[in-house]
């Protein structure tokens, strides 16, 4: 397919693109790997008057320690954040659930913040953010912004970003020891997105729960936290029936829809037995 | 050391995958236009009015017309398979003009000076449409008062064709068991990886054509027909084409409407369609439903078979559309004996993308449908599935051997190919692992399926072809240039379209001639150049186009001898040939290389009286027979009975397709043929929604796997050479397809006995698979 026509601006800076966002407001895309938005492009289901280009905005892929988070840039790659040892040592859920998106192709390209920001309910970073409780930076010619990621994330393909504001990228708030994450993704292919996913991290005192993270991905318009689930396991000790039983409500408080790769009745089944499975690996059970 | 037999690399690789090279898309030439189609929204409408002037006002536009406006030149795009003299054969204009009959059929194009202009201009069409019912669902297409797809046909039918032998009656009279299953070969989308092109260019009152194409010389014949240019003014070139699968087995409208465009403004004009684009409207495979009756004996011994099949021909009848089935009609009894058979194939008419060749045409869902029923009939009486079919498959000393269908089987060995699979297998391990995996009630549970499959193929006999009412014959040509320099051309008729024609030629040259396989230029896919030719489908090239250019090579061996034996003074029969070499039986340094008889002939200086200058020769070949490569695989896949999900576990196939030219080209056949039988199973299928709208036009909804989603096949041969041809050959293309899907359903069945599944519709899809297990538990 052909794109329609667009203006076409690469700020190098920051400030640029925020200027570009500012003047452009609502007719303006912006474009980081573009593995989202330019099959949009192309089907022209997206038709900007402007494209912003981040691609030359060195500074929006920095990934750095900031004390007790590590903040990772919004045009950060998903193959730069597998291979990032700051992710690794402090955000281990993110680089295995990164690892899982599409092909390489499509991962040396494609941007964590890309993939925020586009709010697809059916990618598998948006709810390893809200696992996480990862905060998102944005900026507009106003200053910047916080958002938490329970708020980000509103609805289909919607973010809580404004028209004018730029993403800058995420804070991971580091979680210290005793932890054990896992990334579920069910899918019919290896490059196809997930049917269902189940991003979670278990932190095991003495045996016994002490905290835990369950957050569903492609179970409703946008990324949902198990709190049931969460709750159901707290001090318990850790066995596969106690996960089974608590993975019993991941379903709960979800909407999922039916599509050709199942309907809303199999991802709500789905979600159960991947939340069993997604926290026995977590917990290396 | 000889080339045929060789592992050679594909010389032609480098390029093809480099994509340095001549694809159609990649052809600019000074002036060219771009077209693009405007296609119908609507499944079935009648066109009422179509609005072209705000179009015309777009910035870079030279023209847009509806299918009216070319009413009068577009003319009607060919079915060259009149299967029954009463077939229903509807008009099929390349732009639809009063009526569309399946979304995204075009309805008006326009003609602009770069294809975004064309693209953004196609918004500005106006047409007023009337919605009219779809026509989706074959069965109740058929039932009285059906809405229709044609309206002046009278009918959604367009053929109903039998085949009977033997008495079907007595055979299931006090049968001891009679096997009765219905089967849906879903809708499949070939997804050749370069999208159809079509680049036409007019000079003076030549044309040439340049189409992403399976089938030049055909194309030309039919492009000439419909369009009223004279054959010998039209000139059509295949250039590097990267994949078909069938699907550029066809007479396009877009390549008709780019032609008229070309020749009506006087300019070169281009059309590459978008993935979306093709998986609307490239033409579709498969679809069919299976009624089957089986009767058998106690023993597991088949007394007949009964076969009824709908088969969807979708909105029109295309190239081939209304005989694809029937290719498949020979082959359901496959390698097995019995006493009586009928088939009965009723082709219907609904508002989708018509249907044409797909990978194995009609032998995929043949071979389906009986390997199916010989695991269901195994499991009926309690038997191995490999005993069953034992029991019933044509021994290797009762070949040749005559099928109930009336094709001559010329060779076969089932038993070797058969014990070799299950050695490499590791069968009884693996049945092992499977009882202990159902003893613990394992969450993965362990199936098996079988599929001992034979295929027709090398199309074919031109006189069978013709017994079917095909509308052309079954030969192919092959030619050889001996240059000046001693270094050679081969031209083939058969256009490869990856399947490395020009590496395999020149290792078959390379030995007929005694030249180095380097010195060999293989020449295909330009009318002007490979003048004749029947092109490539069924797995032919080799079988049919091979054996031509050894038919060829041995013209310039003879015509070489008799002026070597001119030139050396000596009686031709004391001349030996080897290795390029023509020398005098006894006196071995008195000889002269084929080289230098080539030189020789081109200074024409001395040579016999009566011989003509050049060692040029050309040859055709049109087999006695069909050939029947065959074949055992084995399929172990784990499925996991609380998600669905299947993952196959091992895959042997172990294939007998004759003699080899090239192992590594049919390794990778049979890789690939694999990949798309598996993919049948388990991703692929086209879905149109209650409106009859195409669900599947992205490659994000139409699966395909790639290499990660496939397990690591372990392929081998057994090799029982066809007695029809000189080579010995028997064709490799579509065996993997036809092979594996039954194979991979029956091990995912085979594991879901326990819990009382007997069938799992294809794609078997995790939630189809999950949803069958809570349907067997539940009884």
């Amino acid at each position: 397919m052909i794109p329609g026509s667009f203006d076409y601006l690469r700020p190098t800076t920051i400030g640029e693109a925020v200027s570009a966002l500012a003047e452009s407001g609502e007719d303006a895309k912006v474009l980081a790997g573009g593995q989202s938005l330019m099959p949009l492009l192309r089907l022209r289901l997206a038709l900007p008057e402007v494209l912003v280009d981040l691609d030359h905005v060195a500074e929006l892929r920095e990934i750095r320690d900031t004390g007790d988070s590590v903040f990772i840039g919004a045009m950060a790659t998903h193959h730069q954040v597998i291979k990032d040892p700051l992710v690794r040592a402090h955000a281990p859920l993110i680089a295995q659930a990164t690892a899982t998106v599409a092909d390489p192709a499509v991962r040396h390209r494609g941007t964590l913040g890309g993939s925020l920001a586009h709010a697809d309910p059916a990618g598998d970073l948006p709810a390893v953010i809200l696992a996480l409780d990862g905060v998102l930076i944005a900026q507009s010619a106003h200053g910047p912004r916080e958002i938490p990621a329970a708020d980000f994330f509103e609805d289909y393909l919607t973010s809580a970003l404004e028209p004018a504001e730029l993403l800058l990228g995420v804070r991971i708030p580091k979680l210290g020891t005793g932890w054990g994450f896992h990334y579920e993704k069910f899918h019919r292919t290896a490059q196809a997105w997930a049917i269902v996913g189940v991003a979670c991290g278990v932190r095991r005192a003495n045996g016994a729960i002490e905290e835990c993270r369950v957050a569903l991905t492609n179970m409703g318009p946008a990324p949902v936290r198990a709190h049931e689930v969460e709750r159901a396991l707290l001090g318990r000790v850790a066995t596969q029936n106690a996960f089974k039983a608590a993975a019993a409500h991941a379903a709960e408080g979800t909407a999922p829809t039916g599509d050709l790769h199942g309907s809303a009745e199999y991802r709500e089944h789905l979600a159960r037995v991947l939340t069993a499975r997604a926290l026995t690996t977590a917990a290396g059970i | 050391m000889t080339e045929v037999g060789t592992a050679r690399k594909r010389s032609e690789d480098a390029r093809l995958i480099t994509g340095n090279t001549q694809w159609t898309d990649n052809i600019q030439l000074p002036g060219m236009l771009y077209v693009a189609f405007l296609r119908s929204p609507y499944a079935h409408a009648r066109i009422v009015n179509v609005d072209t002037s705000a179009a015309l006002d777009r910035p870079g536009v030279v023209a847009v017309f509806s299918g009216a406006d070319l009413a009068g030149e577009q003319g009607g795009l060919p079915c060259a398979w009149v299967v029954t003299p009463d077939m229903v054969l509807p008009d099929h204009p390349p732009i639809a003009v009063t009526e569309v009959r399946y979304s995204g059929e075009p309805v008006a194009c326009v003609v602009a000076r770069d294809r975004y202009a064309a693209a953004d201009a196609l918004e500005a069409i106006d047409v007023d449409y009337e919605p009219l019912p779809p026509v989706l669902d074959m069965q109740a297409a058929l039932a009285e008062g059906a809405d229709l797809v044609h309206s002046d046909k009278g009918t959604n039918k367009s053929y109903t064709w039998v085949f009977a032998n033997g008495d079907l009656d007595a055979a299931f009279l006090d049968a001891a068991v009679v096997i009765e299953r219905e089967y849906v070969q879903q809708r499949l989308i070939p997804s050749a990886m370069e999208p159809r092109s079509v680049v036409c260019q007019p000079f003076g009152d030549q044309m040439t054509v340049w189409s992403s194409t399976q089938i030049p010389h055909i194309l030309r014949v039919m492009l000439a027909s419909v369009t009223g240019v004279p054959e010998q003014n039209l000139r059509v070139i295949a250039p590097d084409v990267g994949g078909g699968f069938g699907s550029k087995l066809q007479v396009y409208g877009e390549e008709v409407i780019t032609l008229i465009l070309a020749r009506k403004l006087g300019k070169p004009v281009k059309w590459t369609e978008s993935r979306s684009e093709g998986n609307q409207t490239v033409h579709h495979g498969r679809d069919q439903i299976q009624r089957l009756r089986l009767a058998a004996d106690a023993d597991g011994r088949i007394r007949g078979l009964n076969v009824d099949l709908l088969a969807d021909m979708g909105a029109y009848l295309m190239l081939v559309t209304p005989g694809i089935p029937l290719l498949g009609a020979f082959m359901f009894p496959a390698i097995y004996k019995m006493d009586a058979y009928s088939f009965t194939c009723t082709g219907v008419f609904t508002t989708k993308m018509p249907t044409d060749a797909y990978r194995g045409a009609g032998r995929p869902e043949a071979t389906f449908a009986i390997e199916r029923l010989m695991d269901e009939l195994a499991h009926e009486l309690d038997l191995d599935p490999i005993e069953v079919r034992r029991r019933n498959w044509i021994k290797h000393d009762e070949f040749p051997y005559e099928t109930v269908c009336g094709l001559t089987y010329d060779s076969g060995n089932y038993e070797a190919a058969t014990e070799k699979a299950l050695q490499l297998f590791e069968y009884d391990k693996l049945r092992a692992e499977q009882a202990d995996r159902r003893e613990r009630h394992d969450t993965v549970q362990l199936g098996i399926g079988v599929s001992t499959f034979t295929e027709m193929c090398g199309l074919a006999p031109s006189r069978v072809l013709g017994s079917l009412f095909y509308g052309a014959g079954g030969w192919e040509h092959s030619a050889v240039r001996m240059l000046p320099t001693g270094k050679v051309e081969v031209l083939t008729g058969s256009s490869a379209h990856g399947q490395g024609h020009e590496t395999a030629w020149a290792q078959i040259a390379s030995d007929a001639l005694g030249v180095p396989f380097e010195d060999v230029r293989v020449l295909h896919g330009d009318t002007a150049i490979s003048h004749k030719g029947l092109d490539t489908y069924g797995s032919r090239s080799l079988v049919v186009g091979g054996v031509a250019l050894v038919g060829a090579c041995v013209k310039v061996v003879d015509k070489a001898r008799v002026v070597a034996a001119h030139l050396l003074e000596a009686d031709a029969s004391d001349l030996t040939f080897e290795n390029g070499r023509f020398s005098v039986r006894g006196v071995p340094e008195q000889g002269m290389s084929i080289q230098e008889i080539a030189g020789a002939t081109f200074a024409a200086h001395n040579l016999p009286d009566g011989i003509e200058p050049s060692l040029d020769s050309e040859a055709t070949f049109d087999p006695e027979n069909f050939s029947f490569p065959h074949g055992t695989h084995l399929c172990a896949a784990e499925v996991d009975t609380e998600t669905g999900f299947v993952k196959i576990r091992k895959y042997v196939a172990v294939d007998d397709i004759g003699k080899v030219v090239n192992p590594l080209i049919v390794e990778g056949q049979v890789h690939g043929g694999l990949a798309q039988g598996i993919s049948q199973a388990l991703y692929e299928e086209a879905v149109y929604d209650v409106d009859g709208n195409l669900q599947t036009t992205t490659l994000a909804d139409y699966l395909v796997p790639s290499a990660s989603d496939l397990p690591t096949f372990t392929t081998d041969r057994t090799e029982t050479p066809a007695t029809t041809n000189p080579l010995g050959v028997k064709g490799v293309g579509e065996a993997g397809t036809i092979a594996s899907t039954p194979a991979v359903v029956n091990a995912i069945v085979d594991a879901l006995r326990p819990f009382g599944v007997s069938d799992v519709r294809m794609p078997c899809t995790p939630e189809r698979v999950w949803r069958a297990l809570q349907e067997g538990v539940a009884q």
